[in-house]
């Protein structure tokens, strides 16, 4: 049975609230509450209201990003059994950073669902692409192999996309800042379209919440168990693909929450995927909120985009992750 | 019998080894010959001597000497350099995948390359110097970081690829705020490239070449013989750990030089010691690795010019080259029932 403890739930959904609290209301300008209130009513009349107005969206954007490459990273560590596995380091980011570039550049995508697409088609492609890369040789797809085909095919997708981007100086400058990652200037009406695929990639995983589990015994213990393996995976992987294909194509490439929220929510809340997939996208959405505050504040009066301060705080935890586990496939 | 019929065999594949690496030498000095005579239109070859020689050409003198030469001779070097310093650390870590831009030592000179002139508007030598030094404190925090218990190399391989991750957003970001920086000069430092080269960025790197090159020479054999394994290395007479210190302290110089002349060229590292391993079929690696980075480098550049419809920096060429070298190195890996 799947035992859920309400103290926890209680207190993460506590920790999200004070989140998207801290959001709202901690930037380069300081708002009073009235303003808040007033601007949560729906008025932009003065400089403050107009600001929060501008913080609302950018905070819903940090909240399903979040959850999303969250909940891809425990859905790639779950399929690939293997520890390391994230969106960003597995190369899945790169690719649909290129495809995106590809679609602006050359057949002239615009608008929020075309990066969309592109993005998840390129999440898609890279996924395949580094999965059938690291799985060759005789020990399958090591920890070590599938880290390395992610890193190669990352360093190759990115030349790509500058030798796309270069020549093209009305995009350029565009690329670039998507580049880093962020989730500064977000509009309703751009997130708009992204809802149905997050709605989607949230279902698929949690309906692949017990294969998963199976999975994690081994393939022939879950083929004993009477799962369809192969089936099982490519729903799964379809899942995180249409997770993090649309998280990057609407905030670029943001590396590492993918890593570590699913280690955090192991060690709170056990390894059943039926517990650890839905408090891996609130855990994902707390991290990436969170992040985007503290980017707001370290850096006054500018910002630092959320990609360079996950990097900050995920490359530590993933050395920490590499000490503590015995690596195979040296 | 049997050892006097193969005799000549062995003689043989040693002779193909030895004209394949004067081959890849053969090469290097006609893509530095192309790189003088060809740009904007091309000048004959005696010009381009002539010019070579002090003479006063009209025209082409400035071309050559102003233009072309540096550039030839910056892409000559840092090639030299990325390639000996990528293969020292691939013979060392048994591994052809732990090259210094993929375990970020690369990264790490280049970061501090873009933080010494961008944010604390340093020029010249003192920049070469940061960029080494945090090469060097790159190196020791990944050694520092994945010693401990067993599987040190891939451990160490996955910790390097940690921290690159780290720098790389620190350096797209420090670039994406210099507003004073164009384009051209933020790929030199994203990707690498050699455009606009001059004699001054050159010298550095060919100091650090005698003097690292030097020093990795003198390494050589008693890395050749750690491949045995510690304890037969030791048996024979070699410290492991401290050939490992002087190969490593050698390798970062190289690149942390070159890549404070002309940035991270991508993937150059990476791909020079394995392609000139499979031409010399594994003899005489430190030389013909040295000889195949060049050749990338000089190549890669003159097709980033030339050849392509647009024009592009060498790391973009090279960085493009990687991926489906890489697809190969593990196919064949596979095929020869080996491991990565």
């Amino acid at each position: 049975m799947l035992a859920i403890a309400p103290l926890k739930v209680a207190a993460s959904v506590a920790l999200l609230a004070l989140a998207v609290a801290l959001s709202v209301t901690v930037g380069t300008r300081t708002v009073a509450w009235s303003d808040i209130w007033a601007a949560l009513a729906g008025r932009s009349d003065t400089i403050g209201t107009a600001a929060v107005a501008v913080r609302l969206p950018r905070t819903a954007l940090a909240l399903m990003a979040g959850g999303a490459l969250g909940l891809a990273g425990a859905i790639m560590q779950g399929i690939t059994r293997n520890p390391l596995a994230d969106p960003g380091i597995l190369g899945v980011n790169a690719g649909a950073a290129l495809f995106v570039a590809i679609g602006i550049a050359w057949i002239g995508i615009s608008g929020p669902a075309a990066y969309m697409w592109f993005g998840v088609a390129g999440a898609g492609c890279a996924a395949i692409v580094v999965y059938a890369i690291g799985s060759l040789g005789r020990d399958g797809a090591t920890p070590l192999k599938l880290t390395l085909a992610g890193t190669a095919t990352s360093i190759a997708a990115s030349a790509v996309v500058i030798a796309i981007v270069l020549p093209r100086n009305d995009i350029a400058g565009n690329v670039q800042a998507w580049s880093i990652g962020g989730v500064g200037g977000a509009r309703f009406d751009t997130l708009l379209p992204a809802v149905p695929v997050f709605a989607a990639g949230l279902l698929l995983s949690l309906a692949s919440a017990r294969v998963l589990n199976a999975l994690s015994l081994g393939d022939e213990q879950a083929t004993g168990l009477g799962q369809n393996v192969a089936a099982g995976r490519a729903v799964a992987a379809l899942a995180a693909i249409l997770l993090c294909g649309a998280a990057t194509a609407l905030c670029g490439p943001i590396g590492f929450v993918g890593l570590i929220v699913p280690h955090l929510c192991r060690m709170l809340g056990g390894i059943d995927h039926r517990a650890l997939l839905p408090a891996s996208a609130l855990g994902g959405a707390i991290l990436l909120t969170l992040s985007d505050v503290l980017g707001r504040i370290i850096a006054r009066p500018g910002e630092l985009d959320v990609g360079v301060v996950t990097a900050f705080v995920g490359a530590p935890f993933f050395i920490w992750t590499v000490r503590r586990q015995r690596i195979r496939g040296l | 019998m049997t050892e006097i019929a193969q005799l000549p065999v062995r003689i043989t594949a040693e002779r193909r080894a030895g004209l394949a690496s004067s081959g890849l030498g053969v090469v290097v000095a006609a893509l530095f010959a192309l790189t003088l005579v060809c740009g904007q239109g091309c000048a004959p070859l005696p010009e381009v001597a002539a010019a070579l020689l002090g003479r006063d050409v009209p025209g082409t003198s400035f071309l050559v000497q102003e233009l072309r030469l540096p550039r030839a001779l910056l892409s000559l070097v840092t090639g030299i350099c990325f390639g000996l310093g990528g293969v020292a650390f691939q013979i060392m870590l048994r591994n052809p995948l732990a090259s210094p831009d993929i375990i970020g030592i690369s990264a790490g000179a280049g970061t501090a390359a873009v933080f010494a002139i961008v944010v604390l508007s340093l020029d010249g030598p003192i920049v070469s110097l940061v960029a080494v030094l945090s090469g060097l404190a790159v190196a020791l925090a990944i050694w520092g970081l994945s010693s401990g218990r067993s599987a040190a190399g891939a451990r160490l391989i996955l910790v390097g690829i940690g921290i690159s991750a780290m720098l790389d957003s620190v350096t797209s970001y420090m670039l994406l705020d210099a507003q004073a920086w164009d384009r051209a000069e933020a790929m030199r430092w994203l990707t690498g490239s050699v455009n606009g080269a001059r004699l001054d960025q050159v010298w550095p790197v060919a100091a650090a070449l005698v003097f690292f090159g030097g020093l990795l020479a003198g390494t050589a054999r008693d890395l050749d013989i750690l491949r045995l394994g510690d304890d037969t290395a030791a048996g024979l007479g070699v410290r492991p750990d401290f050939t490992r210190l002087r190969v490593t302290l050698a390798a970062v110089g190289l690149v942390a030089f070159a890549t404070a002349a002309a940035g991270p060229i991508a993937f150059v590292a990476f791909l020079a010691g394995p392609i000139a391993a499979r031409i010399t079929k594994g003899r005489a690696r430190l030389p013909s690795a040295a000889a195949m980075g060049a050749i990338l480098v000089l190549g890669g550049d003159f097709a980033g010019q030339f050849l392509l419809p647009v024009r592009l920096p060498v790391g973009v060429v090279t960085g493009a080259l990687g991926a489906p070298f890489l697809l190969c190195l593990i196919v064949r890996a596979n095929r020869a029932g080996g491991n990565l």
